[in-house]
């Protein structure tokens, strides 16, 4: 019994994760109905940007996290000026083949400057310490962290969107980015500050995964389609949604694995289709579409 | 009943030119195993194939409309199935990879009843979690290899209908008949895609996509069925797909899931002949897999840089010529080599 | 010189012009009334003057600079604002969101800010927190001329505002126009109902079939006059 509880816990916690995976995909596809298939791969860049901070510059993952994510959020603003603003348009081909080339060249560029080997984020006695709980039960320090920060990014996302200047203008731009032009929006700038976000939501989600887990260039489409589950799972439009959403999979996932390590990634596979099935729309749908 | 004043034509003059053309083309390629070094044959199998996919993908995704990047579902499906049918059914692999097929297609309805609940990109995303779950279901069957594959044994493999036949007829060694066997099966498969594709788009079930593709509303209003069009073009697609794999895998006589299932080999590389040579179009494909080939065999060493070079080639190309080489070049020069714009025509006074 | 004129004005949907060489000129402090019928091309005319639709610099020159050429966003904040035909309010956006969103791009100095446009139109006031979708035809239309008014622009576009709205409710609406045109703003009307847009004009154009087939003061035409041109016999 004592198992199937921490089998769930631990699967609550790992939907942290995949949540923070898929807030920027969430995000992107909200704003600008762009479903960025490179979304897994830019996760792993950032990874690699992390790693690559800590080692040429000695810091701690905290200022690490800061410079890694301006980058991310330079990158992803120029990324979406220049290249996938061209994209965008009524046909859907171009959005999907130019985000789908991005995903083979990141890929093989960091496979290129890093080489295949798998890496790691290291980071001390956090990687390991644990919480009881009582009972017999111990909660992971850093899964915990990871979900509550899931939790903190969506509450600061919501506050973005409903409070500011700039959140209006997201929605507004979400809503109708023609009339959105004529407030002034400059629909151009409006996306690439989105990707950025995005980017920068992407970087958390990245350091948190190389703590826990290795990770090389080749990983990306694993995580995308994390990503794409818990939106799906959730239903599209709402970002507490993708964390319940994120949730499920995880709890898919670790159900699946208590019952044969084997099982654990086709578990969430399978609940997955079958919520497809079963609530086409997701379970939390928003109104509007 | 009064003979109508017009009827509807699609050939022009440059077709039928290219139509007796094509059937040089095809006779000299026919008589290629006698005359080419078993590398050329080897590499001409590779296109043949390739430019298989490649007609399919295109049929999928640029005239229905779904873009799918899980294709690979089927090839591995296809290959697993004459690994399956051959090693254990004892089925002749010829028959094998049409059988294949048929499995595919099969299995394509209930694929398609999930991913078919998706619209779009993510549409694509979940073609792609049903390879995946596919990939994962075969490594866990350990009869075909499990999670490591498995070979197809020499007794299969040599003995191919036709095999005796043709080392009989032309006194060649085992190995060579294979391959004459091998090539004249993929070339089949290629012509007959290209030409099933073809006429399909000239059909009314090819104009009933074109519709649904341009706006899916509007189709339905003149009575096309949006979703068993689009279920009908996804199962045959994914059949003919199965049989393709089911060929590739004759040929590399090996299989694991990770090779069968693969996004780079059987949607990357297809995605990307597609798009250089022209999404939408009979000639486009063709174009790009020549293309294809020939950076392929010259720069494929390069490995990453090779992959990066295809990834800017393909963004560079969507962005700036979205109709691809031969869209651009088709455009410039109105040229139409599979015509399938329908034109009215008056008929001749009586 | 005018604030606000069109020079050799063409426009074009893909194989199809739109409009022909339309020369106008909206002077400031003015109020100009743009009537015609469905398709005469008073919408196209609206879409190149706010940017939406590109066209060559000069073809339209506010005040001496020309504009022709830039996007939606830069002409906004150069000071000019539309209230599009339909209202097309944002759904996302309450009322007042929808409001605060009209000042994105420029703020201006000048009467409209929030508690001036609730002032003009009261009933907004008690329905601020509302989705903007569960209000009335009526009142989305005040919340689409307040949106615009809230940058605070030299010209206001009104593209069509009595579009299926009941006479009652147009008569409360175009008693707001006096006191828009009293802060200092020049309204250009473009309307299909040519009484309204008749008494509150200085000037008239009449469109037809992309070109302007009347031009002066509304009281220098007769009745027939006007049919003549709106119909184009």
């Amino acid at each position: 019994m004592i198992g199937w509880i921490d089998t769930i816990i631990q699967g609550v916690l790992l939907g942290g994760l995949y949540a923070l995976f898929a807030i920027g995909l969430s995000l992107i596809f909200g704003i600008m109905r762009l479903v960025n298939l490179a979304h897994g791969d830019l996760i792993i860049l950032a990874a690699f940007v992390i790693l690559a901070v800590v080692t040429s510059f000695g810091v701690n993952l905290l200022v690490a996290l800061v410079i890694a994510g301006a980058i991310m959020f330079v990158f992803g603003f120029a990324l979406q000026y220049v290249v996938l603003n061209r994209a965008l348009g009524r046909d859907i081909l171009p959005p999907l083949l130019v985000t789908f080339g991005l995903s083979i060249i990141i890929q093989n560029g960091l496979l290129e400057a890093f080489s295949a080997d798998s890496q790691r984020i290291a980071a001390g006695a956090v990687e390991t310490a644990s919480i009881r709980i009582g009972q017999g039960l111990a909660v992971g320090v850093l899964p915990l962290m990871t979900f509550l920060t899931a939790v903190a990014v969506i509450f600061a996302l919501n506050a973005l969107f409903y409070w500011s200047a700039l959140g209006r203008a997201f929605r507004a731009t979400s809503d109708d980015p023609e009339v959105a032009q004529l407030m002034g929006i400059d629909n151009r700038r409006i996306f690439a500050v989105a990707m950025g976000i995005a980017l920068v939501v992407a970087t958390i989600a990245a350091l948190y995964l190389g703590i826990r887990a290795n990770f090389d260039p080749a990983i990306g489409p694993g995580r995308l389609i994390y990503a794409f589950e818990a939106v799906i799972i959730g239903g599209l439009g709402s970002l507490w949604g993708t964390l319940a959403g994120g949730v499920i999979l995880g709890v898919a996932q670790t159900v699946g694995a208590h019952i044969d390590p084997e099982w654990q990634i086709l578990a969430g596979h399978i609940a997955f289709l079958i919520i497809l099935i079963v609530r086409p729309r997701g379970l939390f749908p928003r109104a509007v579409d | 009943m009064e003979k109508s004043r017009y009827r509807i034509e699609t050939a022009t003059d440059a077709s039928r030119y290219v139509a007796i053309a094509g059937i040089a083309l095809l006779v000299l390629l026919v008589l290629t195993p006698f005359i080419a070094s078993r590398g050329l044959v080897q590499s001409l199998i590779f296109v043949f194939y390739m430019l298989a996919l490649a007609q399919l993908w295109n049929l999928l995704a640029g005239y229905a409309g779904l873009v799918s990047v899980g294709q690979q579902a089927f090839v591995g499906l296809g290959g697993y199935m004459l690994f399956a049918l051959t090693v254990y059914g004892g089925v002749d692999a010829l028959l094998a990879i049409v059988l294949a097929g048929v499995i595919a297609f099969l299995f394509a309805f209930p694929t398609a009843l999930v991913v078919f609940r998706l619209r779009g990109a993510y549409f694509a995303i979940g073609t792609w979690v049903v390879a995946e779950v596919y990939r994962l279901s075969f490594a866990q069957v350990k009869p075909l290899g499990g999670g490591t594959g498995t070979s197809l044994p020499v007794s299969v493999t040599n003995t191919v209908f036709g095999i005796d036949f043709l080392r009989d007829l032309f006194g060649v060694r085992t190995a060579l008949a294979r391959d004459m066997v091998m090539y004249w099966t993929a070339l089949a498969l290629a012509v007959g895609t290209v030409l099933a594709v073809y006429f399909i788009l000239r059909s009314r079930r090819g104009l009933a996509l074109s519709a649904i593709r341009d706006s899916e509303v509007a189709a339905e209003s003149v009575g096309v069925d949006g979703f068993r069009a689009k279920l009908w073009v996804y199962t045959v697609t994914a059949g003919v797909t199965g049989m393709v794999g089911a060929l590739i895998y004759l040929q590399t006589a090996r299989i694991s899931p990770d090779a069968a299932f693969t996004v780079l080999d059987w949607t990357a590389y297809v995605i990307f002949i597609v798009v250089i040579g022209g999404i939408g179009t009979i000639e486009g494909p063709i174009v790009g897999v020549i293309i294809f080939y020939l950076l392929q065999t010259y720069l494929a060493d390069f490995g990453t840089w090779y992959l990066i070079l295809l990834g800017v080639l393909g963004i560079v190309i969507m962005l700036f010529a979205p109709k691809g080489i031969w869209g651009y070049v088709a455009a410039r020069y109105n040229l139409v080599l599979f015509p399938l714009q329908r034109r009215l025509v008056k008929n001749p006074e009586e | 010189m005018s604030l606000l004129e069109t020079r050799e004005l063409t426009a074009h949907y893909r194989d199809l012009q739109a409009l022909f060489s339309v020369n106008t000129r909206l002077e400031e402090g003015d109020t100009l009334a743009i009537i015609g019928s469905n398709g005469a091309g008073k919408s196209t005319f609206l879409k190149a003057v706010t940017g939406l639709l590109h066209g060559t610099p000069w073809s339209v020159v506010f005040d001496g600079k020309p504009i022709g050429a830039l996007s939606a966003a830069e002409i906004m904040r150069l000071g000019i604002a539309l209230v599009p035909e339909g209202r097309r309010l944002f759904p996302s956006l309450t009322v007042e969101e929808n409001l605060q969103v009209g000042n994105y791009g420029r703020s201006g100095s000048g009467h409209w800010n929030l508690d001036t446009v609730f002032s003009l139109f009261p009933r907004l006031k008690e329905r601020r927190i509302q989705a903007s979708t569960t209000l009335s035809g009526g009142e989305q239309q005040m919340v689409a001329i307040g949106r615009a008014l809230m940058s605070n622009p030299r010209v206001l576009l009104c593209d069509e505002i009595s579009l299926g709205l009941a006479p009652i409710i147009i008569r409360d609406i175009y008693q707001a126009l006096p006191k828009i045109k009293a802060a200092g703003t020049s309204v250009v009307i473009v309307e299909q109902d040519i009484q309204q847009a008749m008494k509150v004009a200085d000037r008239l154009y009449c469109f037809h079939k992309g070109r302007i087939s009347l031009a002066g003061s509304p009281a220098a035409f007769t009745r027939d006059e006007i049919h003549a041109a709106y119909f184009g016999t």
